[in-house]
């Protein structure tokens, strides 16, 4: 099936900020670009899991519209760091954060941040496909019904382009009304982005959205990923480096908490220059 | 261990074995013990059916007793019983639900003042029924109510026995069963599903109104199910606050007195002028007590297991 052609005119939610013309010679080390703008910035983001380091002085910097992969093995602090972005690490009893994580403009680690609204711009889908049990279109309008909409006109409206923009559209139009949970898993986790994208995020966090997924539905949610960076800044976890490769602009390697490389995907894929980073490409450890 | 002596053991395993008594007569009396908790349903249960079956016409459900509770009906008992349940339910779900939801949510687990909240909701479920009975009566009627009544200048409305502090009494008797079981249910719904609303905004009390409760109400359900169950029986707290002896009509209003089923399956066991006359009444009291417990949970279950298969994508 191909994915449905809206969801590449999809207009981007927010405006894209205006690039200017001339690049600077060379990014620097952490990803920091000052031509194309930094949607997330870490700077020595240190997290403590009670007295276990989970994540250790990391400082990197997520462009905008582009897909970004964290690769690294079991427990290497990927899925934590992903967490960072948008709090859920605070759920967490006993958790630690210093360091500085920048969004749009501000630090979202400072007390005074409004943890909702920054998840409301930074969405998240998480590894097992995890819709409520409520049907289709209560799931999509789910974000939308907690920011006050009630307009059913309005809702039906948005349910419906934020269906079409995660390709689930022409297989759910008509049983909207059915529970979620009769769908396969596949189409959950495209119903879980949909309930993401419809509350209109800026940057959309997946943590290894296609693990629980057959071939087939994986081909499809990196097809939709590759989609959907036109309008968004996307954050991926994998740990299936073919995956990294196939759909990210750029790659961070982390390994025991700490960020070990990060650079363009195909720069990382061929020429790492890192040992640790070429070992674990070349599936020495990990 | 000697050589000697394992092989000696090993030889007492390779003869042949007598008959296993132990191992019979364990089976034997574990499986009497079993026996015994059918036997006693079926006798029970067979006694009250027996000899209640005859008694319960459509004329004993609607009617009044008359003649000294030796003839007529109880429906007036019936009548008290529901409205009391059901004053109960609506009392004691919030107040429940919401200790739960303070407890699972918001609590910190290790706090002083969690640990004291526990410690009270154990302790709360071990006191004799009769003891809330008399705090019903005390702090319900004669401090609640009399200050109520003097506050509001009015002669004695609020300071008596009555169906709504009989009903608060037993709700209070039944907030432990409640808080367990919510809390309970709350710790069941996945951890995915709270993350997945807090991932798209929604606030730490949208979360809980609009994922959390909505999974966790079939369980929440099964601890209003388990008070009716006890709060259709209870006779202690009911005894002081609320229950009357006898009342040819039915409850106006929540200030009123009530019969009530349990109840009058006490008075007319132990109170009545012609034991012998009363009997079938008994019984059929009895049996209709039973019964509708049964409704009631009945009642209950099916809803709750409507919910599941809603929950569950089955419509």
């Amino acid at each position: 099936m191909t994915p449905e052609p809206s969801s590449m005119t999809a207009s981007p939610p927010s405006p894209t900020p205006p690039r200017p013309a001339p690049r600077p010679p060379a990014p620097r080390r952490d990803g920091a670009d000052p031509a194309d703008g930094t949607a997330l910035q870490t700077r020595n983001l240190t997290l403590h899991y009670g007295s276990l380091p989970a994540l250790k002085a990391v400082t990197i910097a997520v462009r905008p519209h582009s897909v970004t992969a964290i690769i690294g093995p079991s427990g290497c602090g990927k899925s934590t760091l992903l967490r960072s972005f948008n709090r859920m690490n605070d759920l967490i009893p006993g958790v630690r954060i210093e360091g500085e994580i920048e969004f749009a403009g501000r630090n979202i680690l400072a007390p005074s941040t409004d943890v909702v609204e920054l998840r409301r711009r930074v969405g998240m889908v998480f590894q097992r496909p995890n819709p409520f049990p409520k049907t289709i279109f209560e799931n999509a309008a789910f974000g939308l019904r907690m920011l006050g909409l009630r307009d059913r006109a309005e809702l039906e409206a948005r349910v419906e382009t934020s269906l079409r923009r995660a390709a689930l559209w022409d297989e759910v139009r008509d049983r909207l009304e059915r529970s979620a949970l009769t769908l396969s898993g596949g189409q959950q986790q495209r119903l879980c982005i949909a309930r993401c994208l419809a509350v209109e995020p800026e940057v959309i966090l997946m943590d290894e959205p296609a693990s629980a997924l057959d071939p087939t539905a994986t081909a499809r949610i990196e097809e939709l990923v590759l989609d959907l960076k036109a309008a968004y800044t996307i954050v991926v976890v994998t740990h299936n480096m073919q995956q990294a490769a196939r759909i990210s602009d750029r790659t961070a390697f982390m390994l025991s908490g700490e960020l070990i490389e990060y650079d363009e995907t195909p720069r990382m894929f061929t020429s790492p220059s890192q040992k640790l980073t070429e070992d674990y490409i070349t599936g020495r450890f990990g | 261990m000697t050589a000697d002596a394992l092989t000696g053991r090993l030889s007492r395993i390779d003869k042949a074995r007598s008959y296993d008594w132990t191992g019979l007569a364990c089976t034997a009396l574990t499986a009497f013990a079993a026996l015994l908790v059918v036997l006693m349903v079926a006798v029970i249960m067979g006694n009250i059916a027996f000899f209640g079956w005859r008694t319960v016409t459509w004329e004993f459900l609607t009617a009044t007793p008359r003649e000294g509770m030796t003839a007529g009906g109880i429906f007036p008992a019936i009548f008290g019983t529901v409205a009391l349940v059901l004053l109960m339910v609506v009392a004691l779900v919030p107040f429940g639900v919401g200790a739960a939801i303070y407890l699972h949510e918001y609590a910190r687990p290790d706090a002083w003042y969690t640990r004291a909240v526990r410690f009270s909701v154990n302790n709360l479920a071990g006191v004799p029924s009769i003891v809330f009975g008399l705090f019903g009566l005390g702090f319900f009627i004669q401090f609640l109510g009399r200050h109520m009544d003097r506050a509001l200048g009015l002669d004695v409305v609020w300071g008596q026995p009555a169906l709504m502090w009989a009903a608060l009494t037993l709700a209070l008797l039944n907030l432990p069963v409640v808080i367990v079981t919510a809390e309970e249910a709350l710790r069941t719904v996945p951890r995915e599903a709270r993350e997945a609303s807090l991932a798209l905004g929604a606030t730490r009390w949208q979360t809980i109104r609009y994922v959390l409760l909505p999974q966790a109400l079939p369980g929440i359900l099964t601890g209003a199910i388990l008070s009716v169950s006890r709060g259709a029986g209870e006779v202690a707290p009911i005894l002081f606050t609320g229950a009357a002896y006898f009342l040819p009509y039915l409850p106006q209003s929540p200030t009123d007195q009530f019969m009530e089923l349990g109840y009058h399956i006490f008075v007319l066991s132990t109170q009545s002028p012609d034991v012998d006359a009363t009997k079938p009444i008994l019984y059929g009291t009895v049996l209709v007590l039973l019964l509708l417990t049964f409704l009631l949970n009945l009642t209950a279950i099916l809803l709750r297991s409507r919910m599941r298969a809603r929950l569950a994508g089955r419509q």
